[in-house]
Parts: structure tokens; C-alpha cells; sequence
């Protein structure tokens, strides 16, 4: 029976934090990208061309079918065999942002069907461009909608970017790895980092949620 | 330094792989749902302490990267002083993560039965224990099923983080073949394949039941 002792692992708290900001600054990154080919695939895939919506399937299959750590290989270590080398760092973006977006998709797809045919119909009368009846009749309501279900999607996503650390990227987990083998005090080092990433999710959930009240103040309307 | 041809040998040895990938979704199953539906329960039940240890056994373990948990278990084993193999401590440590997603997913399903159907049996004068057995409980079944099986195409998909640990699943396997043979972008689509063949049949059974549940 060994004791744990936390004292290696909180003498080098800066590095920890240092992890969880890069844990954070990737996520959000990667939320933001994977909230833009999300909506593109959602249109793809309500598109009238057959052949639009097909390329929209097969790429949300292909992604929410097979491991995030085999695309993140297979962007990081196949891509170079045809010529295209990506440090780390953007090989993981790359990976959160493909794996995201197809989660993301699906969800928005749903909230854009929510929205009442009659309603676009209004805006076209009102002579509306396309794009603003996009922009305000389709796309913002059911952002709204659907905004819950996007909270617990990025949470998911924070958490996978854990897994980001197998290619050497260090944020938290890698991060956690090093101090492991610095100091040998793993068990320590894990229950730190595992507390770290739930303080992370409870403060991704609350800017979140901060974030849904100030973009669409109508969903907390009373009356 | 010579690298190997990638051959069929490396192909069947991705394969063996892959039966582990398998198996251990399925012990993962099976002890996330022993332990899934004493969380349901216990998340159901009208006791106030057991109610807030299932929820913040769910929060804090839905909280942790699962890759931060399989580590834990894996180096855990030392600190409780017995020599565990790492297949059996990763083996407890999905066990445990499929516990905290399956109790969450039943809970939703008991909790998604019609409150008429718990106060029928209750004016029929059945015990609570037996309103929950005979009445919620097979109904929770059906609506908990096409999520289980969603949730089963997840398991798999993540017992690939077994491959961070060096057990020998399919991502594994395919690391050392990729190695072997240095073409990562063949064996790694191949790999892909293999889990995308596995999965989306699974996919499908899932949205399937899912629409028949809607119809119904």
C-alpha cells in the first residue's frame, strides 16, 4: 500500500494551469469551427440536390461511426503520406473541429426543421433577401432552440480534447503525462488533472449558459 | 532501417484486435449495467442522500475525460496494494464509466413513463416495489433501448483509448502495424473501417427502434 502525496504534483501547479488554458483556448477554438461546418453540413444536408446531401451523410457517418483518436490519427500521422504535414497543435483543431462539426450537425439539423415553414413564408412576404430570412428566421431561433443540446455536445468535445495529448499536444492530459514521468506520483497527478477537467466543464456550462441569455435574451422573455 | 510490407498477416492481426475492442465493450456493458441500474434507481428513489450520490457520481464522472479515468485505474491498482492486471483495472474502469452514462439514461427512461401509469398501479393498491417491477420498469425498457444501443456504438468507439494503455485493441494493433509497416494513412483507414463496420450496423438498429418507438 503506497501513500498518496500530493506535494510533486502541486509544486508544479503552474504547469497544470498552463495545460488547462491550452485544454480550454483548443476547445473553443474547436467549438467555434465545428459551430460553422456544423451549420454548412445542416443545409447540405436539407439541400434539394441529391448528390449535396449524400456528401453531408456519408461525412457525419463516416465521423460519429469510428473512434475521435483514429481521425486524430489518421490526420496526424497518415495525412503527411500525401504531403500534408500538420504540427500537433493544428492536426488536433483540425481533428476536434471534423469530429465536432458532425455531432453539431445533427443537432442544428433538428433545430432548423423545428422551425414552422409558415414562418419563412412571412419573412418572403415581408420581402425578405434569403439571407436575412437565413440569418433571422431560420438560423438564429433554432440555434435557440437547440442551445442545451449544443452545451452538452462542447462539454463532450472539452473532454475529448484529452485525448489530443497521444500526439504530443501539451494541454492538461499532457501535461498530467509529464509530470508523471517527472515525479512518478501518477495516481496523484491523474485525480488532480480529473478534478481540473471537472472544473473546467462547470465553468464551460456556466459561460455557456451566461453566453444564452446575452445572444438570446427572447428564449428568458416572460409574459 | 527496413519496413515490412503490410500484408494480410498485419490485417489479420488488426482483426484479433479488433475482437478485443469487442469484448471490451461487452464487459463494459454488462458491468455498467449492473452498476447503471442501481444508479437509475437510487436517482429515482425517495431517499434524498441516495438521490445526491447518484447524481454526483454521474457529474463527476461524466465531468472526467474518460482517457483521465482509464489512467486512474490503470495506476490506481498500486495504490490499493493489489498486483491487478492492466486489462482487468481497464476492464473496472469502463465498467464504471458505462455505469454513470447508463444510469443517466435510464433515469431519463423511468422518469419519461407517464406519472398516470405509477399512480394507476398505486389507486390498484401495488406496492412501490412492485408498481416499479411490474408496471415503470417494463415500460422504461423499451423506451431506454434505442439510446442503449446508441449509447453501446459509443462504448466501442471509445475503448479505443484502451490503445493510450497498451492494451491490445484494434487501435493498438494498428499503431504497431503502422510502425511495422510505416504506411499510417492505409492501416489507420483501414482501421477506421473496421470500427465504422462494426458501428454503423448498430447505428442503424438504434434509429430503427427509435422510429418504431415514435410510431407506437
Amino acid at each position: 500500500m503506497n501513500y498518496l502525496d500530493f506535494g510533486g504534483v502541486f509544486s508544479r501547479m503552474d504547469l497544470l494551469i498552463s495545460g488547462a488554458i491550452l485544454t480550454m483556448q483548443i476547445s473553443l477554438v474547436a467549438m467555434l469551427f465545428a459551430l460553422v461546418v456544423a451549420t454548412l453540413v445542416a443545409v447540405m444536408q436539407l439541400s434539394s440536390f441529391r448528390v449535396v446531401r449524400f456528401i453531408a451523410v456519408a461525412y457525419i457517418e463516416a465521423i460519429r461511426n469510428t473512434p475521435f483518436i483514429v481521425q486524430l490519427f489518421v490526420i496526424y500521422f497518415g495525412l503527411p503520406a500525401i504531403g500534408l504535414s500538420l504540427e500537433p497543435l493544428p492536426s488536433a483543431v483540425l481533428a476536434m473541429t471534423f469530429y465536432g462539426g458532425a455531432y453539431t450537425s445533427e443537432i442544428i439539423r433538428a433545430g432548423i426543421q423545428s422551425i414552422d415553414r409558415g414562418q419563412v413564408e412571412a419573412g418572403r412576404s415581408l420581402g425578405m433577401s434569403p439571407l436575412d430570412i437565413f440569418r433571422y428566421i431560420i438560423i438564429k431561433p433554432a440555434l435557440a432552440a437547440v442551445f442545451p443540446s449544443m452545451v452538452s455536445q462542447f462539454i463532450l468535445l472539452l473532454l475529448s480534447s484529452s485525448v489530443v495529448s497521444a500526439i504530443s499536444v501539451p494541454e492538461l492530459t499532457g501535461i498530467g503525462n509529464d509530470i508523471q514521468g517527472m515525479t512518478l506520483r501518477n495516481m496523484e497527478v491523474y485525480l488532480v488533472i480529473a478534478a481540473m477537467y471537472v472544473g473546467l466543464v462547470a465553468l464551460l456550462k456556466g459561460g455557456l449558459t451566461l453566453l444564452e441569455r446575452k445572444v438570446f435574451p427572447f428564449k428568458f422573455l416572460r409574459g | 532501417m527496413m519496413f515490412q510490407d503490410f500484408t494480410m498477416a498485419h490485417v489479420y492481426y488488426m482483426l484479433n484486435g479488433l475482437l478485443w475492442t469487442i469484448g471490451l465493450a461487452l464487459i463494459a456493458l454488462t458491468g455498467g449495467s449492473i452498476a447503471g441500474s442501481v444508479l437509475a434507481l437510487m436517482a429515482v428513489s425517495r431517499n434524498k442522500l441516495a438521490r445526491r450520490i447518484a447524481k454526483l457520481y454521474i457529474f463527476v464522472v461524466q465531468g472526467t475525460p474518460l482517457l483521465v479515468t482509464l489512467f486512474i485505474a490503470y495506476f490506481g491498482a498500486n495504490y490499493v496494494g493489489v498486483d491487478v492486471p492492466p486489462l482487468v483495472a481497464i476492464s473496472i474502469a469502463f465498467s464504471f464509466y458505462a455505469a454513470a452514462f447508463l444510469g443517466e439514461i435510464w433515469r431519463g427512461s423511468i422518469n419519461s413513463v407517464p406519472m398516470g401509469q405509477s399512480e394507476g398501479s398505486h389507486a390498484l393498491g401495488l406496492s412501490r416495489v412492485d408498481s416499479m417491477r411490474f408496471i415503470i420498469i417494463p415500460q422504461a425498457v423499451k423506451i431506454a433501448t434505442p439510446p442503449t444501443v446508441g449509447f453501446f456504438v459509443m462504448l466501442i468507439k471509445n475503448t479505443s483509448l484502451a490503445s493510450v494503455v497498451s492494451i491490445t485493441e484494434l487501435t493498438r494493433t494498428s499503431q504497431i502495424v503502422s510502425n511495422a509497416t510505416f504506411k499510417p494513412l492505409q492501416v489507420y483507414l483501414l482501421a477506421a473501417l473496421f470500427y465504422f463496420l462494426v458501428c454503423f450496423p448498430l447505428t442503424i438498429v438504434s434509429r430503427r427502434l427509435e422510429k418504431r418507438l415514435h410510431k407506437s
